[in-house]
């Protein structure tokens, strides 16, 4: 038998163009303009897939995105290959190689497939009952699911191609360009607003393409015809634009939309070069009009997923727009005329039409006299109870239906075809309508849920909002969009009309078997069958929802395009439920899958996210520092020397910064300018301690708490001049203390002159500390009497280097004799470089940020967010020195007396000593008062800090445990994985308790 | 996905707005005149609409003011904007 089913003539592809493509290792001959489905039917290749679950083979079902079937993995590239990839949507390219997925060894011969002939071990909810059976088997299941879950492969190596993001706005967005979009769009383009028209297809033209020109005329002219008309009308008006392989992915609230274009998919590999592949559109829009047409829906039988099962509606396609037959001996299945006209375009091509079933009593339709007329057979209220074939069905058994249509009647009917097209009416695709918050309701008489309620500015026309006449559409668009867009454009558009006869529904078809025989599937993807569904009502399951996920019936890649009506018709059959009471499920974006790569656009390596780089950042990458990541921020982590490992290189730096001589940058930590005459009141009120009488000149520590009294950040604070602050942060706090000061300044003391400004950015910070550190700030800065005296600890001056002024403030983190340069942004490397000269006859060590944690550490100094973690009140960190009794009122004061933070016992801030001084404690580790033989242990609270403290030559650690005020010599314990580590609880301050150092 | 009209620069999208919660809570004047309960009551108690819910917006990536936005929560839909300080519309 010959394996071309291409027509001689006929069809949109280009036949002068050949190309070949590869598929399961086979090379094979397609044309441009064919999708990879039409091109594998052209060869005669139907068995394309196999199911998820059951791994039944698989063939083409539909012609568009609603695919279920037929998805294959692309390309054998390890970067760019593509899983779950629905070949009715993929246009052929010269060199193109496509994979069936889900099989081994082949599509042919699957090993896997022995889980049919076990289908009832894997009924409905399997997964679920796995897990409430004995835990011991579990290991078992585990492999086999594992092995058995997932479709296709991802790809291991970074994605090649180039993506991109654009924002777009319209006056009116119509989406789909069917015969309904493309009228909308006439109409909306030619009253002069701003339009974007988008289709998801390469082509134009949505259901009439593939229309049969004998019946379809628009205009007095073939469907082809039309569509190319109007396209060519719309696009030489200035205000439209037209994308096609464009799907609208997601549509949000406010007419925000979101699509995906592909751009270079169809190209041959040479034409792709350098070029983006796929745009993410971000579309705000005015108005949208949705003209996303419907969805064939399939007959539910026993075996209905063969290979050679296929929608009337996608039969016709491949016919009239590839020039594809899909089989030699058709049969047609049926409850509407509208399959009479794909069966009018296969006699037309002189395909033989072994039979029509239709379920239906009669029909008048014109295209039903026609078929007569032509001496096509029709069986009258008869149904198919079964499809014969393996790989491909080869009969279909038919019998009457009974007067009820509850059962079948009669002899069985063997008509032998390799082709049965079904067609089970049309679903409006309300996708993306369901997506943006409308409302959907059920015709109890068409059986479909159309658009009912939208609080946007959008409408829907044409078979997406349940008209499926082609008079009726542009008739109706016409009437809606411009009430719509308040615009008077003429209908002008002639349609040819014929007669349509009745259509009549039966969700799950009456079968000759008991229903445990027959393999009906309702989700072809998921493998989920009528008797699922059925199952999961057994069981108890009532909510639509629930029996979803219990069944997985709409739950794959493709969320049910098909599947849901059927299974919600089902549902409604046996619960004895009206389908509007059901409601549906939830359609969530994406309406198809779209790309990473398009949604992460060229936000991908150093654009990632934004980094921030300090004025020095060249200096310390020039010097080989490691860089340590602090939110967006890019510190100085430390400077390895002679190859250095971290922790040698923090030991050197933490010993020297106490010896001779430290620098730090520390320019990241955030810094906020204070104005305003009642700078100082604000301060209070922020603070848990009091600013009012800090002099002029003077710096002060302060921490700042949550209205719920825990910590939430610190910082010194200098008072600049009578009403002038400059207030330092942590690093990571710096954006969210500006905007809870901001916060309340704007709403709860609105009264407040007071004026914030981030002024992180704007000045470079040199922190310069050790014994030696004061020779060289006074090598290094003029205008300033560097005296103790005259320049105490916690004190501010103005400086003088080059010309250039600066503020110096002599604060410290490390315990040590310590001063910070803060300059202008622009000289902080100039600076640096200056200080390391003037610094060198002392040994000055630039430190980085692991080295100052350390030298904080050994002073028992805090960091917010490692020893706290926002369940820290300052009585908990041992700080209540800092909170004044007297102020009336700051932010956090009241609840620092609520019970709970008040209470005995809470967790509190102590220094940890080891046993073995040289054993180091892992941060977080769980601290015990009692070992036991195995876990659970009551756990007293956990490592936050922990070093080997080189200065005083043993290992310390910060720790926060309950009760720790009151456990000071006590001996706890570390249970580790192989180990117990003995700890005594300690003071915190490791180091010169005294403050000596510091005010030397 | 809002376009929210920011009552001093115009209307702009979502993500240059942050949101602050719920609006017309004041902060109690004498806190410490206040039981454990009247405090939690202001410190964690909120509405939780489902319906038109007034609450505090802030334009951070604009021009930093904070200011009041009377939202349906069940449908997204904005019904008023007003600044700090003033009452919502009736
Ligand atoms: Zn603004």
């Amino acid at each position: 038998m010959s394996n071309n089913f291409r027509l001689d003539s006929g069809g949109e592809i280009n036949r002068t163009e050949r190309i070949s493509f590869k598929f399961n290792g086979k090379t094979l001959f397609g044309y441009k303009g064919d999708t990879l489905a039409s091109a594998l039917l052209a060869n005669g290749i139907h068995l394309v897939a196999r199911s998820f679950k059951y791994h039944r083979p698989r063939g083409f079902l539909g012609s568009g995105s609603e695919e279920p079937n037929a998805i294959v993995q692309l390309h054998k590239d390890k970067a760019k290959t593509e899983p779950n990839i629905r070949a009715t949507q993929i246009e052929i390219f010269q060199g193109l190689e496509a994979r069936s997925q889900n099989c081994w060894p082949s599509v042919n011969f699957d090993i896997s497939e022995i889980n049919n002939f076990f289908s009832p071990i894997l009924p409905a909810g399997f997964y679920y009952k796995t897990f409430m059976w004995p835990a011991k088997l579990w290991e078992k299941y585990e492999y086999f699911i594992r092995k058995s879950a997932g479709l296709g492969i991802s790809p291991t190596k970074r994605d090649p191609d180039l993506y991109d993001h654009k924002y777009y706005h319209c006056e009116v967005l119509i989406i789909g360009s069917g015969p309904a979009g493309l009228t909308a769009a006439m109409i909306a383009a030619k009253s002069g607003k701003k339009v974007l028209l988008v289709d998801e297809k390469p082509e134009h033209g949505g259901s009439l393409v593939g229309a049969n020109s004998e019946v379809t005329n628009i205009d007095n002219k073939r469907p082809k015809e039309w569509i190319q008309k109007t396209y060519s009308e719309l696009v030489k008006i200035k205000n439209i634009k037209v994308l096609n392989r464009t799907s609208v992915a997601a549509y949000h609230n406010y007419n925000y939309l979101i699509m995906m274009q592909n751009l270079t998919d169809h190209l041959n590999e040479n034409d792709k070069k350098n070029k983006i592949r796929q745009r993410l559109w971000k579309v705000r829009a005015k108005k949208v009009i949705l003209a996303t047409g419907s969805i064939e829906r399939p007959m539910i039988f026993d075996c209905n997923d063969r290979p050679g099962i296929m929608l009337s509606s996608a039969v016709r396609k491949y016919l009239n727009h590839y020039g594809v037959k899909c089989g030699n001996s058709v049969v047609i299945f049926s409850n509407n005329d509208d399959a009479y006209e794909t069966a009018l375009s296969l006699h037309g091509k002189g395909i033989k039409i072994k039979a029509i079933i239709d379920i239906r009593q009669e029909s008048q339709g014109d295209l039903v006299n026609k078929c007569i007329s032509l001496g096509i057979k029709i069986l009258w209220k008869h149904t198919v109870v079964k499809a014969e074939g393996h790989k491909k069905i080869n009969a279909a058994i038919v019998m009457k239906l009974s007067n009820d249509n509850n059962s079948v009647v009669g002899n069985k009917i063997k008509i032998t075809c390799d082709l049965l097209c079904v067609s089970g009416g049309y679903t409006p695709a309300v996708h993306l309508f369901t997506q943006s918050g409308g409302k959907l309701a059920f015709d109890e008489k068409k059986f479909y849920f159309y658009p009912y309620k939208t609080s946007l500015d959008q409408l829907s026309v044409g078979a997406c909002a349940g008209i499926f006449n082609l008079k009726k559409i542009v008739h109706d668009t016409y009437i809606k969009v411009n009430t719509f867009l308040k615009t008077n454009i003429k209908n002008e558009t002639v349609v040819a009309d014929y007669k349509s006869g009745g259509f009549e529904n039966i969700w799950l078809l009456p079968s000759n078997k008991i229903s445990g025989k027959v393999k009906s599937f309702v989700d072809f993807q998921n493998d989920a069958t009528a008797n699922d569904i059925k199952l999961a009502l057994r069981e108890g399951f009532k909510s639509i929802e629930h029996v979803k996920r219990y069944t997985t019936t709409g739950m794959a890649t493709d969320q049910g395009k098909i599947a849901n009506m059927h299974a919600l018709g089902i549902i409604s059959d046996i619960s004895k439920t009206k389908m509007g009471e059901l409601g549906t499920t939830t359609f969530r974006p994406p309406f198809t899958p779209l790309t990473f790569g398009a949604l992460v656009g060229r936000n991908v390596k150093q654009f990632f996210d934004i980094t921030r780089e300090t004025p020095m950042h060249y200096w310390h990458k020039d010097n080989g520092a490691k860089f340590e990541d602090v939110g967006q921020w890019k510190r100085a982590w430390y400077y390895p020397m002679n190859n250095e490992n971290m922790y040698k290189a923090v030991q050197r730096e933490s010993k020297a910064a106490r010896e001779c001589a430290g620098i730090l940058d520390a320019s990241t930590l955030g810094k906020i300018d204070i104005q305003g005459v009642d700078a100082s009141e604000f301060l209070n009120r922020v603070y848990t301690n009091a600013w009012s009488k800090l002099g002029i000149g003077k710096c002060r520590y302060g921490l700042m708490l949550n209205e719920d009294g825990m910590v939430y950040d610190d910082g010194v604070t200098t008072r600049l001049g009578e009403n002038h602050y400059i207030m330092t942060t942590t690093t990571g706090g710096a954006a969210t203390v500006m905007s809870k000061l901001e916060d309340y300044l704007q709403t709860e003391w609105p009264e407040l002159k007071v004026f914030l400004t981030s002024v992180t950015d704007h000045f470079a910070t040199v922190s310069v500390c050790g014994p030696h550190s004061r020779k060289i700030l006074e090598k290094v800065v003029k205008n300033i009497n560097f005296e103790d005296q005259k320049f105490p600890h916690m004190s501010f001056n103005e400086g003088i280097i080059d010309n250039i002024k600066c503020r110096v403030m002599r604060i410290s983190f490390t315990g040590e004799l310590s001063y910070e340069i803060n300059i202008q942004a622009n000289y902080g490397k100039a600076v640096w470089e200056k200080c390391m000269e003037a610094g060198k006859e002392f040994n000055i060590t630039p430190y980085g940020t692991e080295a100052m944690h350390l030298l904080r550490a050994e002073k028992g100094f805090v960091i917010v967010g490692q020893e706290t973690d926002g369940t820290v009140t300052p009585g908990d960190l041992q700080m209540d020195w800092i909170v004044s009794k007297k102020k009336y009122d700051f932010i956090g004061k009241r609840s620092l007396y609520r019970s709970d933070t008040m209470k005995e016992g809470r967790k509190q801030m102590v220094g940890l000593l080891t046993k073995d001084p040289n054993e180091i404690l892992e941060e977080g580790s769980q601290i015990v008062a009692e070992i036991k033989k195995s876990p659970p242990m009551v756990m007293l609270g956990h490592v936050t800090s922990s070093y080997y403290s080189p200065n005083l030559k043993k290992s310390i650690a910060l720790a926060v445990i309950k009760n720790g005020k009151n456990l000071k010599g006590k001996k706890l314990y570390i249970p580790m994985k192989n180990k117990v580590i003995e700890v005594i609880v300690s003071d915190a301050v490791f180091w010169d308790k005294e403050g000596s150092r510091l005010n030397a | 996905m809002f376009i929210i009209k920011c009552p001093y620069c115009g209307e702009r999208d979502h993500s240059e707005f942050s949101y602050g919660g719920e609006a017309h809570i004041v902060r109690p004047k004498q806190p410490t005149e206040l039981s454990d309960d009247q405090w939690a009551e202001y410190l964690f108690m909120r509405k939780n609409i489902k319906g038109l819910q007034y609450e505090r917006w802030n334009h951070a990536h604009g021009c930093r003011q904070w200011f009041n936005v009377g939202r349906d929560t069940s449908n997204d839909k904005i019904h008023f904007v007003y600044k700090m300080g003033e009452s919502p519309p009736k």
